[in-house]
């Protein structure tokens, strides 16, 4: 055997993404939707550097003031105020921060979970697939909204599980942030496991998984090394639509008063804080709107580009 | 047929007894909390505790679930802390005003989905199909709670059209149920559209949809006697499956427009731990989902010759 007999070389990991995100520039609504993506990435990333107000000052003569208004300090509000006089603008850069690293991070978690339980119930079959698809189906038949606040009413700081994670060392916004991604786990697992278990069900026949069988390997080997990989394909575009979801879901907790607590800037909060006020509160209403829909509609245009180029090979 | 129905409403309810089960024990730890919110937050705690005793609150937890059951299975829902007043009476109305939004929605947000699916999947790839595309992944896009605030903003604040609350205070009125209804049709029909589409355009690049053409059959025939009914056939499962969703999305917009249905009532329960309240909404949001499920089936089986008589 020499150097020669190797394989062909293969292009690099990183060669290789960049190539895709090649193929995502011909596709103008994609390069739209990673435009808007990017755009709120930046914003979480830098949000520190931008020269805005701090999200959290407050100022009295300043109350639910219009967009392009003067300030009481003679500074310029871009968005306008809120009810308590704060900036909308620089409150929705710092949201983006919660909104993106908790949708992500409620997201990741979810299909860790739904990967598990589907490959498991796909490949192993039998009992197993008859007990994960039936603990699937009873939160699948719940309407997601409905889990979502049963969970999160009662997992309260001063619930157990609340106060397990307060012992743990986490703050008040962790201890929240971890129940809703525990919420969201329950709800969007099982649907993961679903789309997860019918891929698996049509890999399982190949010749690569009876061939790691005939070497002996473990079926968790398997299961995380030959499946897994090889079902990747549609669910990176269903994980994009998965994380809009969760984004959607996440900020609509927050205007149901379900979600982070004040006073950091959720955007679903920020919609909700101030619609007592109605009329003046347009305003102040209105930007997290968009910004949470320009957020969703990016991930949207970036799943539909993606699946037709990967219908195209 | 009669083996498939039976297999479905054995596991309805199985599902609904583990889903029954897992709430009781769910809220049994947050019993003292329901006594303070009833009596208020200055009520002692003995009082807390008698409200508790009266109320049947303290009886071993097997044997207040098997009251529950017995008496859900004869009409009897127990009474609604929160409201006291029995939770069937209480429901019943709300149940009906949901209805009444949900229908609405369904029948706005299929017609409108029907007609731009079919318009963009018999034109694949023509500037109609890409605008009507696009169209839908931004109506998706926009959240309940998002597109409720613009429209709130503009048809309420701005032009002062309609009103803002859909509690019916003054009796039923058409003109309160226009901003929730719009608010769940804009977020809904996009995904019925894009599956129609889907579905549509498939058909139409079908070998007998050709044929039908070149032996030349005028399009509209074509495409409204031969296309159409087999193109329909999907999208009409995945619409009656969206149910579920959709009742999603009525909470929110419920709570946003201060409608009276099901799904307000069970947002207010949850956040006040009004239990039987919430096990009754439950078990229904079950029987609606698998219900969904059955219809969609059924009338796969029957859309579809293939399977008919097979």
């Amino acid at each position: 055997m020499t150097d020669i007999a190797a394989s062909p070389p293969r292009a690099s990991r990183l060669w290789r993404i960049f190539k895709s995100v090649g193929l995502l520039r011909e596709s103008r609504i994609g390069m739209f939707g990673i435009f808007l993506v990017l755009f709120w990435i930046f914003m979480a990333v830098f949000a520190d550097l931008l020269p805005i107000r701090d999200p959290l000052a407050q100022s009295g003569p300043d109350l639910l003031k219009p967009w392009f208004s003067i300030g009481a300090d003679g500074g310029n509000y871009w968005l306008g105020t809120d009810d308590k006089g704060r900036d909308i603008l620089s409150r929705l850069i710092f949201g983006s921060r919660l909104v993106l690293f908790w949708s992500a991070f409620a997201t990741i978690v979810a299909y860790a979970v739904g990967m598990m339980m589907g490959v498991a119930a796909g490949y192993r079959g039998g009992w197993w697939d008859e007990i994960i698809s039936f603990i699937g189906n009873i939160f699948l038949a719940f309407p997601q909204m409905v889990l979502y606040i049963v969970i999160l009413s009662q997992l309260g700081p001063q619930s157990p599980v609340g106060e397990l994670l307060a012992a743990q060392g986490f703050d008040a916004v962790w201890v929240k942030g971890l129940t809703i991604v525990l919420a969201v786990m329950f709800a969007t697992a099982p649907q993961v496991a679903r789309i997860v278990r019918g891929i698996v069900l049509d890999l399982k026949t190949r010749d690569y998984v009876a061939a790691a069988e005939v070497r002996g390997e473990s079926p968790l080997y398997i299961m995380i090394v030959e499946l897994l990989p090889n079902a990747r394909g549609p669910l990176i575009v269903d994980a994009c639509l998965r994380l809009g979801y969760v984004t959607i879901a996440i900020a609509a907790l927050g205007f149901l008063g379900l979600g982070l607590p004040p006073p950091d800037p959720d955007w679903g909060k920020m919609i909700s804080e101030v619609r007592g006020y109605g009329a003046q509160a347009s305003n102040a209403m209105i930007w997290p709107a968009i910004a949470i829909s320009s957020l969703v509609l990016g991930l949207n245009l970036l799943a539909d580009a993606l699946r037709e180029i990967s219908l195209r090979d | 047929m009669l083996i498939l129905a039976a297999r479905r409403i054995a596991s309805m309810i199985l599902i609904m007894l583990v889903i029954s089960v897992l709430l009781f024990v769910f809220f049994e730890g947050d019993k003292l909390n329901l006594a303070m919110r009833v009596l208020g937050p200055y009520s002692p705690p003995e009082g807390r505790l008698q409200w508790l005793a009266e109320n049947g609150y303290n009886r071993p937890l097997l044997v207040r679930y098997f009251a529950w059951l017995g008496g859900f299975l004869t009409g009897n829902w127990n009474e609604s802390a929160q409201f006291s007043a029995p939770v069937y009476d209480f429901l019943l109305p709300r149940l009906k005003n949901t209805a009444i939004l949900g229908g609405l929605v369904f029948l706005f947000t299929v017609s409108i989905a029907l007609v731009l699916g079919v318009l963009s999947g018999i034109s694949e790839a023509s500037l109609r199909d890409r605008s009507i595309s696009v169209l839908s992944i931004l109506t998706t896009s926009i959240p309940e709670f998002a597109s409720a605030t613009f429209l709130a903003a503009i048809f309420v604040f701005w032009l002062n059209w309609l009103p803002g609350s859909s509690s019916f205070s003054n009796g039923f009125s058409w003109v309160e149920l226009v901003l929730p209804v719009l608010t769940l049709v804009i977020y809904n029909f996009g995904y019925y559209t894009r599956m129609t589409r889907a579905s549509m355009a498939e058909v139409m690049s079908s070998q007998y949809v050709r044929t039908a053409v070149l032996k030349g059959l005028p399009y509209k025939r074509v495409v409204l006697r031969h296309a159409l009914r087999n193109a329909l056939i999907a999208p009409f499962t995945v619409m009656i499956l969206q149910l579920n969703y959709l009742l999603s999305g009525v909470v929110v917009t419920e709570v946003f427009f201060a409608y009276d249905g099901y799904g307000k009532a069970l947002y207010d329960a949850a956040m006040f731990g009004d239990v039987y309240l919430i096990l009754a909404g439950a078990m229904i949001a079950v029987v609606v989902a698998v219900m969904s499920q059955f219809i969609s089936d059924i009338g796969y089986t029957y859309l579809n010759p293939r399977i008919r008589f097979a």
